[in-house]
């Protein structure tokens, strides 16, 4: 059964100072299998972060649907989880809060939500951290926390975006990891919007690429390299294979993108 | 000196106290060395032997404490009604667009020029002096409340929405913490005001209070009460300025860096 269809969204920006309207997305369409791990992989400026917001109900396309199990998507929900790429705990709040945020607004009992909150805390290699404030932790450990914070909300499925974008390359690595490793102990769907080819591969079983503004899918690679994944895998033949592909065909965007003026 | 480099905090507090003690070091050469004429500037001593007298015979104690409950009473009216106000401007786009051009005019109006007519109306009662107040820093806080809440951050905002928070939720779980260091420091600011507006009411048609004391002092010449009386005024700022950033960091410890 198919979960998440995207049907010929397009989204276009008004022009600012009466300049011209942007095409920030043409008719676009995908459909997102259950339990699927989907990278969308794009040159900056593509439209993937515009078309992960309307699939989150935080933009709206200006043609087109999004459904989700069937049911048209009209606004944000807690049936799509969603990591940014920005640091967006609470900072008022504590770690612990921070992932009791979703079950104390829907009224959970506190109990409850404490042993989700250990659970997910724990996954995410935070425990032991439940009373800091996010400002005492790394940018690692506060998108983590943002992941824990995501998915104990139990969404339907998991939206991030760029999520490690600002983390050192080592620290992304070890999160790709972390990340994967939580996908496959949960099969959790999860969509991912990515501009980095490596941290595509590595965790999808489908990456998706985008053409240059106006967004649109070009290509639609399956990884086949079996789960559980090392990071070893990096290095295999076959990894390497998917990554000269993909290199090639993200190449050809950023040269595009390059040669646009810039966009407000 | 090199731009920027923070100084040690014995090394602060000394240079902080230094500049105290170059200032009344200045007004003694001036006043005892004859520079300055006696009927114009009391010395540090006369002004000190001044505020004593003040205490102890004409009952000082009670007009500062007038005072301060004026600036309290009137600085809390204008909070408890602006806070909220502010509030539902910052997070409500239609109730901004129908006061915030009324409160931005008000805001200019200057409420040291509404004295005579909150004489006519209010008398010269309390009643008078909380307006003044009122009126000086109610738009204020009002329009800085709204651009505080106004200005959350819209990531946080959005990802309260996919945590499934409700539109009252936005407002209480979002918008109200993330605001609320930023207004108890715009209302530790405003005090500040309170204090200039509440002189300002006494110094007119008043029977009481610090301002009544050095409209006093004023005919009968007496610097030294004038200048007591204004140090006294500072002194009460800095411990109300001092206590409220004490209360700020207290209730807010996730917001210091």
């Amino acid at each position: 059964m198919s979960k998440l269809v995207i049907e010929n969204v397009t989204r276009t920006f008004p022009g600012v100072h009466g300049g011209a309207p942007t095409d920030a997305l043409v008719p676009t369409s995908l459909t997102v299998a259950d339990n699927d791990f989907i990278t969308i992989l794009g040159p900056s400026g593509c439209g993937k972060s515009t078309l992960l917001r309307i699939i989150a109900g935080l933009d709206v396309p200006t043609s087109g649907r999004v459904l989700l199990d069937g049911v048209p998507v009209t606004g944000p929900s807690v049936d799509r989880g969603m990591v940014f790429q920005s640091y967006t705990l609470f900072p008022w709040l504590t770690i612990r809060e921070n992932v009791c945020f979703g079950l104390r607004e829907r009224g959970m009992p506190p109990a409850r939500q404490q042993e989700i909150a250990r659970h997910w805390l724990d996954k995410v290699g935070l425990t032991g951290f439940e009373r800091h404030y996010p400002k005492m932790l790394s940018g690692g450990m506060q998108q983590r926390t943002a992941i824990a914070r995501a998915l104990a909300n139990d969404p339907k499925i998991l939206l991030l975006d760029e999520p490690f974008g600002a983390l050192d390359n080592q620290t992304r690595s070890l999160m790709q990891e972390l990340l994967l490793s939580i996908w496959e102990s949960d099969r959790k769907t999860v969509l991912f919007v990515t501009h980095d080819i490596e941290e595509a591969i590595f965790m999808a079983s489908r990456v998706v690429v985008m053409s240059a503004r106006p967004g649109r899918f070009k290509a639609d690679v399956a990884v086949t390299i079996p789960h559980p994944r090392e990071y070893t895998v990096k290095t295999t033949p076959e990894f390497s294979a998917l990554k000269a592909q993909l290199t090639e065909q993200i190449r050809v965007e950023a040269i595009k993108v390059a040669a646009m003026p810039a966009q407000p | 000196m090199k731009p920027l480099v923070p100084v040690s905090r014995a090394r602060k507090i000394a240079l902080g106290i230094a500049f105290f003690v170059v200032f009344v070091v200045a007004w003694s050469i001036a006043t005892f060395g004859g520079f300055v004429s006696r009927t114009f500037l009391a010395d540090p001593l006369t002004m000190l032997a001044e505020g004593w007298t003040l205490f102890a015979q004409y009952g000082f104690a009670k007009d500062v404490a007038v005072t301060v409950w004026r600036v309290l009473g009137g600085f809390v009216l204008a909070a408890a009604i602006g806070v909220p106000l502010g509030i539902a401007m910052g997070a409500y786009k239609p109730i901004e667009a129908f006061f915030e051009p009324f409160v931005s005019f008000a805001r200019y109006l200057p409420a040291s020029a509404f004295i005579p007519l909150l004489i006519l109306w209010a008398g010269i009662g309390e009643t008078q002096k909380l307006l003044v107040i009122f009126i000086g820093v109610f738009f204020q806080i009002v329009l800085m409340v709204a651009v505080i809440v106004g200005s959350t951050r819209r990531d946080l905002v959005e990802a309260a929405y996919t945590l499934g928070a409700t539109a009252s939720g936005i407002v209480r779980r979002v918008l109200l913490p993330s605001a609320a260091p930023q207004i108890a420091e715009t209302l530790r600011m405003v005090l500040g005001w309170a204090w200039t507006y509440v002189i300002v009411a006494e110094l007119i048609g008043a029977s009481s209070g610090i301002g009544h004391m050095i409209t006093d002092s004023q005919a009968l010449l007496n610097t030294g009460q004038i200048i007591f009386g204004i140090i006294v005024i500072g002194v009460i700022g800095l411990i109300s300025d001092f206590a409220f950033k004490w209360s700020n960091q207290r209730m807010f410890p996730w917001s210091l860096a």
